[in-house]
């Protein structure tokens, strides 16, 4: 063997400066980009506490306190959570328009198991869970066995689980009342406890919970980095040993448990098991998804951003309505928003020149 | 072989003969086939085409707003032949071309539930008056407030932005009940009166109604009386004011007489709401549909109104004077879904 031929003396020999980049210092405007590039989910914050901020300046103590800022975590969670799953299918440059049908079907399994067929609440919630998985699953297998598109998969899926679940629920609400006598395991979620003037739900506990978990699983772990390699490009991944349809599969299939477990805190948070509930949820995780950053094509973004972005929407929404704007300017607004997200988005993409 | 080609072809000739010559059709078209109103309203229908030997023939849109599957659905029924259509419509002022094509082409159109834009561009309607039946449970909430009405912390739960006709009558009926001065009777929000809190928008189910309830508490947490839109609207404030643990100190009252609904009354978590009857409307629909394909006659109007009324009446275990109602007991009897 040459010593030319020898790669890793001679890339040792190498002088480390070839293969290093340079932060050149080049002003405010590129070292604030580039800190965008390197912490996707900055932006979407800076967003938030923004928000924070100018409508607690408008509407002062009504909105600046412990009791709303609690308040829009309760009313986001059910979102966030959906919005959790969401990020993982869109990480891989995939989408999962089911999600909110996945979500209402696995609360309607927990409570017609429940009071249909007399399943103790803890089996029924965990049959529950499995459905949701299940259907994740089966979406996942459709897409990277039989390679077809996510959109369309995951579009069918949504039609069929929403049908489903009205065909077999006959569209019968299960009133608090009951379920708050028999199976009050059903409503664990909705759980509420104080700290001071917060209140909180164990729901809201979940989603924070569940975010945390997925941002270190993202960044720290092999199965982590493998699905941002698969979104950024699967053809790479494969070719470094990732197993790109064992990942896609588990993705979808993570995506629809978290979705089912999004049920379940549904029935914590509006008490009872109500088949038409959850109908937007598809579109608001999107929604949620794009406001905190994460690339449509996948591989870029973060998950808090994600739950940066729903609580982007909670705090527009309480804020204009405390402030009795007409509920449509909320709809406007975060339309304008969900654009400008998309913009610096491309904006930070461009290496600065 | 041949034989018996000719033979059941001349069957098959007077089944289409007799199919065409007395047999009477009707179609029912509704918003959605999911919402349990609507469920029991299609069975009211063909329990009532049965009994009459109409062959009905259903549709609905695929969700609530669906105008096209409904456009589409009026032409196959006028070129199914049918004598009648009974509709829900999502969009009351769109349909309208559609729904005179079908009355050029001879069929009878009567909208059930919901009135079209104008209301006269249908045959007739058969509805609930709804604006009366805001006003029942207006008069009600005042009644059992006794003195109290007059400092009452209003929260106005309704439909959605665009303001259904459904919508604004029962808010405005309400309203009228409660003895509250009506700013623009076609349209909700506009009242100057300081007890009303605020109006928020709860697309009629259990998680809006929660949503709405809470941000109007932010508003204002000494709220006392809640109107909601239907019983799954206020089953969702009920949850929000418990989290607040103000449930056993607020009224609210609700409007549709749905089977929950009724048992929410009887547990106390609504005061009292006025209950509809969507069986009656179909089962009257497709008589009127009868009448008409038979004599040429078509229904009228309920006297003093534009439309036929179906009823309404209110449902409560706590009556007052001066407002009717029946109790839980027999609100379970009538009730629907």
């Amino acid at each position: 063997m040459t010593q030319s031929d020898n790669f890793e003396v001679a890339a040792g020999n190498a002088k480390p400066e070839i293969a290093s980049f340079e932060d050149q210092e080049k002003g405010l405007v590129a070292r604030f980009h580039h800190a965008l590039h390197t912490t996707p989910a900055l932006v979407p914050l800076i967003v938030l506490l923004a928000a924070v901020v100018v409508f607690g300046l408008i509407l002062g103590s009504k909105f600046f306190s412990p009791f709303a800022m609690t308040l829009i975590l309760q009313q986001v969670q059910i979102v966030g959570i959906v919005a959790a799953a969401q990020s993982l299918v869109i990480l891989t440059a995939g989408i999962d328009l089911s999600v909110g049908a996945i979500a209402v079907i696995s609360s309607v399994v927990m409570g017609q198991f429940t009071f249909r067929y007399g399943v103790p609440p803890v089996v029924s919630i965990a049959c529950g869970l499995a459905f949701g998985t299940a259907i994740g699953a089966l979406n996942g297998w459709l897409i990277a066995r039989m390679k077809l598109p996510p959109f369309i998969v995951t579009l069918g899926m949504w039609q069929i689980v929403l049908a489903a679940n009205f065909l077999y629920s006959a569209n019968e609400t299960i009133r608090s009342q009951d379920i708050a006598k028999q199976a009050p395991l059903l409503q664990l979620l909705g759980a509420k406890f104080k700290v001071g003037g917060a209140v909180f739900t164990l729901g809201v506990v979940l989603m924070i919970v569940l975010v945390l978990t997925l941002a270190y699983v993202l960044k720290h772990t092999a199965w982590g980095r493998h699905v941002y390699a698969v979104g950024d490009d699967p053809e790479a991944a494969e070719l470094s040993g990732v197993n790109v349809k064992k990942v896609l599969i588990s993705v979808y299939a993570l995506a629809g448990l978290i979705c089912a477990f999004a049920g379940w805190a549904l029935i914590g948070r509006i008490g009872s098991v109500s088949p038409t509930s959850g109908q937007l949820l598809n579109i608001e995780s999107i929604t949620a998804v794009v406001i905190g950053g994460i690339s449509l094509f996948g591989g870029r973004g973060s998950i808090l951003g994600t739950m940066f972005g729903a609580l982007i929407v909670g705090v527009f929404t309480l804020g204009l309505r405390l402030s009795g704007a007409d509920a449509q300017w909320t709809f406007l607004l975060i339309g304008a928003l969900i654009i400008a997200a998309v913009a610096v988005d491309q904006w930070i993409r461009k290496v600065a020149s | 072989m041949k034989r018996l080609l000719t033979s059941s072809t001349l069957a098959l000739a007077a089944m289409v003969g007799t199919a065409s010559a007395d047999d009477i059709s009707a179609c029912l078209i509704t918003k959605t086939d999911t919402n349990p109103f609507f469920v029991k309203m299609r069975e009211g229908a063909e329990a009532k085409a049965a009994e009459l030997g109409i062959t009905l023939s259903s549709y609905a849109g695929k969700v609530d707003g669906d105008h096209e599957t409904q456009v589409a659905a009026i032409e196959t029924c006028i070129a199914n032949g049918a004598n009648g259509i009974l509709l829900t419509a999502s969009d009351t002022s769109s349909i309208v071309p559609a729904v005179q094509q079908a009355r050029d082409a001879g069929l009878v159109v009567i909208a059930l539930d919901t009135p079209l834009e104008p209301i006269n561009a249908a045959d007739m309607t058969f509805a609930t008056d709804n604006f009366l039946a805001g006003e029942l449970i207006g008069q009600w909430a005042a009644a059992a407030l006794g003195d109290d009405a007059a400092n009452a912390k209003i929260a106005m739960l309704d439909l959605g932005v665009s303001q259904p006709t459904v919508g604004v009558l029962r808010d405005q009926g309400f309203l009228q009940g409660f003895g509250i001065d009506l700013g623009d009777p076609n349209k909700w929000g506009d009242e100057t009166d300081p007890r009303i809190v605020g109006n928020d928008v709860t697309a009629g189910n259990e998680e809006g109604g929660r949503k709405a309830m809470e941000n109007l508490l932010a508003k204002d947490p000494s709220i006392n009386v809640v109107y909601t839109i239907n019983e799954p609207a206020a089953a969702g404030a009920y949850e929000a004011l418990k989290s607040f643990g103000r449930e056993n100190e607020v009224l609210i009252v609700s409007v549709d007489g749905g089977c929950p609904g009724v048992a929410d009354v009887k547990d106390g978590v609504i005061g009292a709401t006025s209950q509809q009857y969507p069986l009656l409307m179909a089962s009257k629909g497709i008589e009127a549909i009868a009448a008409w394909a038979k004599d040429g006659v078509k229904p009228q109007a309920t006297d003093g109104k534009d439309f036929f009324d179906t009823g309404v009446a209110l449902v409560t275990d706590h009556p007052v004077d001066g407002v009717s109602s029946v109790d839980t007991a027999k609100g379970a009897d009538l009730c629907w879904g």
